[in-house]
């Protein structure tokens, strides 16, 4: 019998392995690829391969690694792909924020080609002429969405973004003399985290700028926060909260006038693609998670692309090469006279950008505009369905539409019943749906931020609010279910009182072994 | 087998509801029962235990006799051990303290505690920093910050503190307010002393930071923030409070925890003055004022800071004022500003609109007064 269409909630349960860790199941000896014996041409070349190494770098023991038979390997890790919850399997707009949305699979199948895979980052530009192509066409695309004038694909990520925005504030007033002197940068409180902790990298100090009763950021306060000492102003808008801050351009105007540069994190741009553009809002730098907004997969924190773009005062500090073209031909230009250097080796995350200049080309400008539009159509559905479950609120902005996500609250239903978002957050994993824990900084009471992107169906943004509305009314009626979840999970609130305590981790095999010996850790099992 | 130590003020939290704005004394009891008022204490405890019914067979609960705990106890589906018999019908703040001293002696793992913030003071008389303390909040004042948000999410810290989920303690406020004055309009809060409350995710809001962010580390990183950017030949007014305390400490200077201290060229010239004494010594003198917001409510002036009068702010200047403040206790606000309160109304609409506040090493935020 499948899922309740009545109540719309599944009766799910995952699948539990009771999987050890790898290097548990490893066997002396066991071997997953027979490596051939080199034939005697090679072998007369390179030797053994190991001789000619300088004898101190030769290791004196093998390394400690896990021996397994192919067939073990492939069990271990299709059995741990069953213990999770995909981006693919689930109504995955729990995570706010992240902007989870459908990645095409034709676009896989584009990055997987040879013609793609089998490039080498070496290879000379006139032999790959293609790829070329498509990253400096990717950067005209995003220069029309943007405003900007210049991209850089090199960061693969939104804090490495940050990061490279940074380093060219501080390369820019340096060309000034003012390097010195400009020593703050000036962020929100609901903009990303990044955006105060990658100038702080740099040694900048941070002045955060707290809200007003409307959620908006404070113009006073940022007043009071700028002066000949502002190096530049790092802002998310719309906020975290969802939020649209409409007075931007005099945020950004102020911040000029003290003679500081505006950049803008634009990681998640789904609710204003096509709509609003940086330029037009006064900002000097943006950047684009294509990871994100432009549907390339996250892959759990592994190489994404923060699309980094500049207005033409500042190309001349963009990371080496450029791609630039001729009107024949297209170049790898090193010669930008005041860059930051590399960020990143070579050009960036070739497959993020393909897939992002594929889904922009199956799009068309109308279609980018569209996809805004849906996000923020689903948004403003979800967000009158989650209000009128009870215990749930969305704080600030009473009355007003938000643009792709809000940062909701229980704290009502907390008070009431003294169950938090926590438990919830347990709890929704036995309908397998994810309503995930990071909600920066912690301001909102009890918070859970839902951005439902313009991927999900009705249907399925209706099944999830009917779960938390289910977990809703079990926590006014019987509590302890929500409390004690999950029942129908894998991992059971493993507890994150301790995360930080050096004692208690063990991020790798090798350091789990020496604290166990120590006595700081439990043997597994 | 862990002993939790368990006191309930059962006439905490009466007069709020008949608008007598505290319940310190029994004729203002029988004030609020002629008014109609009716003991909610008992209720929140119980509320407090429920959540805790799962650990009756692994904890020792030590209580007091009758309305003081046992009886709430019971009914709970416990078998309390009383280690505190209190005869009396009218209990007073002295058996508060005497059974909490005992329970500190008797090494309770917590002492969990249902009143407002008269209750808090009685506890942290008797127990100080030896034993940690939790308050399940019933009282009608709780300028304290030892409460939890809710009875029942006490009753969850105290279970995961006893279990060992969280292990951390923080120093916390314990304030009280003068409630005759306060009866009369007249509002002074004064900081009576630190006790040690364990942190909790439901408690604490942010906790779960994953970073090395104990309030402890940032407190650490404001004051040598401080420390670097202090200025020679000018005077330094360090204001009471375990934050600017670890200026102090970073100083290795001596602090009044509760008072006031002058500071010149990282020497102290003066402790614990009063308000007399500090106008006088900085009258005519450049000076800087290093505060912390005393309390949960986000008080910059006027609550357990009372030397700092509107006199000695009118000598030092509003631009002169240091404020520090963890972004932990930024967020614990939830956006509301901070108040002021120092007793001159004029005064205290010129401080409003938003202030720089060191909150970590050259980390700053800009915050509302109002």
């Amino acid at each position: 019998m499948g899922m309740d269409m009545k109540t719309k909630l599944r009766r799910f349960h995952q699948a539990r392995w009771d999987e050890p860790v790898i290097f548990e199941s490893s066997r002396k000896g066991e071997r997953g690829i027979l490596v051939p014996q080199a034939e005697k041409g090679i072998e007369d070349v390179v030797g053994d391969g190991i001789s000619k190494l300088p004898r101190r770098m030769r290791r004196k023991k093998p390394p400690q690694l896990p021996e397994l038979s192919q067939m073990q390997v492939l069990k271990h890790y299709l059995r741990l792909s069953q213990e999770n919850l995909g981006a693919d399997f689930n109504v995955d707009i729990g995570q706010g924020t992240c902007t989870m949305k459908y990645s095409p699979k034709v676009n896989e199948q584009f990055v997987r080609s040879p013609k793609v895979s089998a490039l080498h980052p070496l290879q000379d530009p006139s032999t790959v002429q293609g790829i070329l192509e498509i990253l400096y066409k990717t950067d005209l695309f995003l220069r029309e969405i943007s405003g900007m004038d210049r991209f850089t694909f090199q960061p693969a990520s939104g804090s490495q973004a940050t990061l490279a925005m940074a380093s060219i504030v501080k390369a820019y007033h340096a060309s000034k003399g003012e390097s010195e002197q400009r020593d703050e940068i000036v962020t929100t409180i609901f903009s990303h985290p990044s955006d105060a902790a990658a100038p702080a990298v740099l040694g900048y100090k941070v002045i955060t700028i707290y809200h007003d009763e409307s959620g908006l950021p404070d113009l006073e306060a940022l007043k009071k926060a700028v002066s000949k000492r502002t190096a530049a102003l790092f802002a998310t808008n719309p906020e975290d909260t969802g939020i649209f801050n409409p007075k931007i351009d005099e945020f950004t105007k102020i911040v000029r006038q003290h003679g500081g540069l505006c950049t803008y994190d634009q990681a998640n741009a789904n609710g204003s693609l096509g709509l609003t553009r940086a330029r037009e809002a006064g900002f000097d730098m943006c950047f684009f998670n294509l990871h994100k907004t432009f549907s390339s997969p996250h892959g759990c924190g592994g190489p994404g692309c923060g699309a980094m773009g500049v207005t033409q005062k500042l190309s001349e500090f963009l990371p080496v090469p450029v791609i630039r073209f001729d009107g024949k031909k297209y170049l790898l230009d090193y010669d930008v006279p005041l860059t930051i250097g590399k960020v990143r080796s070579f050009y960036g995350v070739v497959p993020a950008v393909l897939r992002a200049y594929a889904w922009i080309m199956s799009l068309g400008g109308e279609g980018l505009k569209e996809v805004a539009r849906v996000a923020v159509l689903n948004n403003n559905y979800l967000l009158k369905k989650v209000k009128e479950i009870r215990g749930a609120s969305a704080p600030y902005a009473e009355g007003q539409h938000r643009i792709e996500q809000v940062r909701y609250s229980w704290e009502r239903m907390t008070q009431e019943t003294g169950v938090t978002t926590d438990d919830v957050t347990c709890r929704m994993a036995d309908f397998g749906m994810h309503m995930w824990s990071s909600h920066h900084p912690f301001i909102v009471p009890q918070p859970f931020t839902l951005e439902p992107t313009e991927s999900y169906a009705k249907a399925e943004l209706d099944e999830y609010v009917a779960a938390l509305k289910h977990i809703s009314d079990e926590a006014y009626t019987n509590p302890d279910i929500v409390t004690t979840a999950p029942h129908q999970s894998v991992t059971h609130r493993p507890g994150h009182a301790n995360l930080d305590h050096p004692d208690k981790w063990g991020i790798t095999w090798r350091a789990y072994l020496k604290k166990c010996e120590k006595g700081l850790r439990k043997r597994i099992g | 087998m862990r002993k939790l130590g368990f006191i309930v003020n059962p006439i905490a939290g009466m007069g709020g509801r008949v608008g007598l704005k505290g319940t310190d004394g029994w004729d203002i009891v029988e004030k609020a029962k002629g008014l109609g008022a009716l003991p909610a204490a008992s209720e929140k405890a119980a509320q407090s235990l429920s959540r805790l019914s799962h650990l009756k067979q692994d904890i020792e609960l030590w209580t007091c006799s009758g309305e003081m705990g046992e009886a709430v106890a019971v009914k709970s589906g416990f078998v309390p051990a009383v280690v505190e018999p209190v005869s009396r019908e009218k209990t007073t703040s002295e058996d508060t303290s005497r059974a909490a001293r005992k329970m500190a002696d008797g090494s309770v793992a917590l002492v969990l505690f249902a009143g407002g913030d008269g209750t808090a003071r009685d506890i942290q008389t008797a127990v100080g920093d030896r034993v940690p303390v939790l308050g399940i909040p019933a009282g009608v004042k709780m300028h304290s910050a030892v409460f939890s948000i809710n009875p029942m999410l006490a009753g969850e810290l105290a279970g995961a503190f006893l279990q060992g989920g969280t292990k951390r303690v923080t120093d916390a406020e314990v304030m009280d307010i003068d409630e005759e004055h306060y009866r009369e309009g007249l509002v002074s809060a004064r900081l009576y002393g630190y006790v040690k409350v364990p942190c909790g995710e439901a408690h604490v809001q942010g906790l779960k930071v994953g970073s090395p962010g104990s309030e402890q580390f940032f407190q650490e990183a404001i004051a040598q923030d401080v420390i670097e950017n202090m200025e020679e030949n000018l005077l330094y007014v360090i204001g009471p409070g375990t934050t600017t305390g670890t200026v102090m400490k970073k100083l290795r200077l001596d602090h009044t925890l509760l008072g006031v201290d002058l500071v010149l060229n990282k020497q102290i010239i003066e402790k614990d003055l009063n308000e007399e004494r500090l106008c006088r010594r900085i009258r005519g003198r450049a000076a800087r004022l290093v505060i912390a917001p005393i309390g949960g409510q986000g008080f910059l002036l006027g609550r357990g800071n009372q030397q700092v009068s509107p006199r000695t702010l009118g000598e030092i200047g509003k631009d002169n004022v240091l404020v520090l403040y963890t972004q932990q206790k930024l967020y614990s606000l939830k956006g509301r500003p901070f108040r002021v309160d120092t007793g001159d109304p004029a005064l205290d609409r010129a401080l409003s609109g938003p202030i720089m506040v060191i909150t970590g090493y050259r980390t700053r935020a800009v915050y509302r007064i109002k």
